[in-house]
């Protein structure tokens, strides 16, 4: 069984990001920039699947600069076999990675799609879902476990109000939630062994789809600041603040 | 043109999310549509026909959409599509589900989260864990938008007198299976819809503890119970409490934060709500940075103390 792992660099979830004077956008010179979260835990998944027998190779694909390679050897360094970068300078939204994905997906044919649900820098919480919808397959969302039983997978997966477990048929896409796994931190030897493993380059233009954007960013401001608060002395003190602020 | 909203339900009670969406709907179009879906659809769109401003509500059930399966719930509202130029669902975890595979059907980019309607095609939503807003025009014909219920005051419940009708729901997909569900059954408010909540931390260090400091105190205000990831992570509370960028995002009129450090991912989630206050013992918790109060002292002696001054 083949996986497909989408990832993705994103602003290191550490950094406190900082918007630029113009409001053009977020300022990411001189960012530490890391694998998105969730996609870690994708490549976490896949590569337990693989040392669990199920899985036989694991191919991570990132679209965007050229330093996406970086993210794409961590991947390969936690176990994914292969690497594929599609190169452009431009941002592409939801939509239009997920026909580009599609297009990766008709060449190298995988069983299974792990992705993250969301990533940290633009929130949208959307390509898995697109994704699977393009390809007419099954998906799973928000995964806290799965389980690979022949070709299907039996997924559970945080909803509002508790938990939701659906069975998938594959070829399927499957969208990682925090609670599903720990990711591994890569050792030493296979960052080495990771510099070896075969990466591919291609551009955007290699596909011939349209992902011109479809939303134009007018601006891109600080949220309103909170005024500055107080240190109450004790709990009788706090409880007199917040009936006076008419909140008790 | 028209705008068509997805009702949020429990199948039996129309939640106020639906109410807040319809606010973000008014601001767009005189007319509105609301479709309730899935269980229970009969009893909650005789509520939706009384919010108002509502034109016409749709009903739809099946087995799948009964489940909220997604591929399901999609092909359902894409169906209808024609009939409307935007279509506005609840950023609920249910709406996030389907709210992209309905753009995807319509070949059209989704706009995720919206917090301000600027114009029909001009709109405010989040990035970066809410440390940036963006405000993105789309120029799609169609527009799928999920919309931020906390960011929107709810329209009147009452007054409104809509029709109601059934819509036809499609088959379902056969790819997709619903096993079961492990939902969490409480008496409190809902999380999302609480005007209090009072959340706990990793500092609680055990789900006995969370249970016996956090409880007592939110029982005592009316209020929900939320959490950080490092406590639902650490098995404290359940999954379906965690307050943040990736769990819920709540803005109540008191917010309290028993043991929490305020990592930039937890103030997502609560950074709009109007009074917060922070309890936690080391003076420089980030937390203390947007608290309106806060009281720096162990949990162990604050929490009592707070329960014993509220009488
Ligand atoms: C991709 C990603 C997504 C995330 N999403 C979320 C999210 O949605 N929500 C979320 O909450 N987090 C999220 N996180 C995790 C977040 O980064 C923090 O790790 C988490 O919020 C920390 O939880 P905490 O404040 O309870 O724990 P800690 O950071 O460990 O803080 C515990 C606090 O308790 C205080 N304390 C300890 N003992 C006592 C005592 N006896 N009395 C009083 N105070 C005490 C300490 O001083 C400390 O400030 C996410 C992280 C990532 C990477």
């Amino acid at each position: 069984m083949k996986i497909l792992v989408p990832v993705k660099r994103v602003i290191d979830y550490n950094v406190k990001v900082r918007v630029k004077a113009d409001q053009t956008g977020v300022d990411l010179a001189n960012v530490k920039m890391s694998m998105n979260p969730f996609d870690e835990i994708a490549v976490e998944e896949a590569v337990r699947l693989k040392e669990a027998g199920i899985a036989t190779e694991i191919v991570a694909v990132s679209i965007g600069v050229a330093q996406c390679e970086a993210i794409l050897r961590t991947a390969l360094a936690m176990g994914a076999d292969r690497g594929l970068l599609i190169q452009t300078d431009q941002d592409i939204e939801p939509l239009g990675i997920a026909k580009l994905l599609k297009a990766v997906i008709a060449e190298e044919n995988p069983n299974i799609v792990l992705m993250g649900k969301q990533a940290i820098d633009g929130d949208n919480n959307a390509t898995g879902q697109m994704l699977s919808t393009l390809l007419g397959w099954p998906q799973a969302t928000f995964a806290s476990k799965v389980v690979i039983e022949g070709d299907e997978a039996k997924v559970t997966r945080e909803v509002d109000g508790g938990l939701q477990t659906l069975e998938v048929k594959l070829p399927a896409v499957i969208t990682t939630d925090l609670r599903l796994n720990d990711p591994r931190y890569a050792s030493l030897p296979n960052i080495m062994k990771a510099k070896k493993k075969p990466l591919d380059t291609k551009q955007v233009a290699d596909y011939g789809i349209d992902v011109a954007p479809r939303l134009k960013v007018l601006k891109v401001a600080e949220p309103p600041k909170r005024s500055a608060g107080i240190k109450v002395a004790d709990a009788n003190a706090l409880v007199a603040h917040l009936k006076t602020a008419g909140v008790l | 043109m028209a705008v068509l909203v997805i009702a949020d339900h429990d199948g039996a009670h129309l939640r106020d999310t639906t109410l807040k969406v319809l606010s973000a709907a008014k601001a767009l179009s005189p007319d509105i549509d609301v479709l309730v879906y899935g269980a229970g659809s009969a009893t909650v769109a005789v509520q939706a026909a009384k919010a108002d401003g509502v034109r016409k509500v749709l009903t739809a059930e099946s087995a799948g959409l009964n489940a909220d399966i997604a591929e399901d719930v999609a092909a359902l509202i894409a169906g209808l599509a024609a009939s409307y130029d935007t279509i506005a669902i609840p950023a609920t975890a249910a709406g996030k589900n389907f709210a992209p595979r309905i753009a995807a059907l319509l070949d059209v980019s989704i706009i995720s989260d919206v917090m301000e309607v600027v114009d029909a095609n001009t709109f405010v939503r989040p990035i970066y864990a809410g440390n940036a807003l963006e405000t993105v025009q789309t120029s799609d014909t169609k527009k799928v938008l999920t919309v931020r219920p906390t960011s929107f005051a709810a329209v009147a419940a009452d007054g409104g007198s809509a029709s109601v009708e059934a819509a036809s729901a499609a088959a379902d997909f056969a790819g997709t299976r619903f096993v079961g569900e492990e939902k969490v059954t409480s008496d409190r408010p809902e999380l999302g819809a609480a005007k209090v909540v009072v959340s706990g931390g990793r500092a609680l260090g055990s789900a006995e503890e969370f249970h016996a400091v956090i409880e007592p105190l939110a029982d005592k205000l009316g209020a929900a119970v939320g959490a950080s990831r490092a406590a639902v992570d650490a098995g404290y509370a359940p999954n379906d409490y965690q307050v943040g960028q990736t769990g819920k995002v709540v803005a109540p009129a008191l917010y309290i934060a028993v043991g929490i450090s305020g990592a930039i991912q937890h103030l997502a989630g609560m950074k709009d709500s109007k009074v917060i206050v922070a309890i936690n013992k080391d003076p420089e918790a980030p937390i203390f940075q947007i608290a309106d109060y806060g009281l720096v002292e162990d949990y162990k002696t604050a929490v009592p103390a707070l329960m014993a001054a509220l009488g």
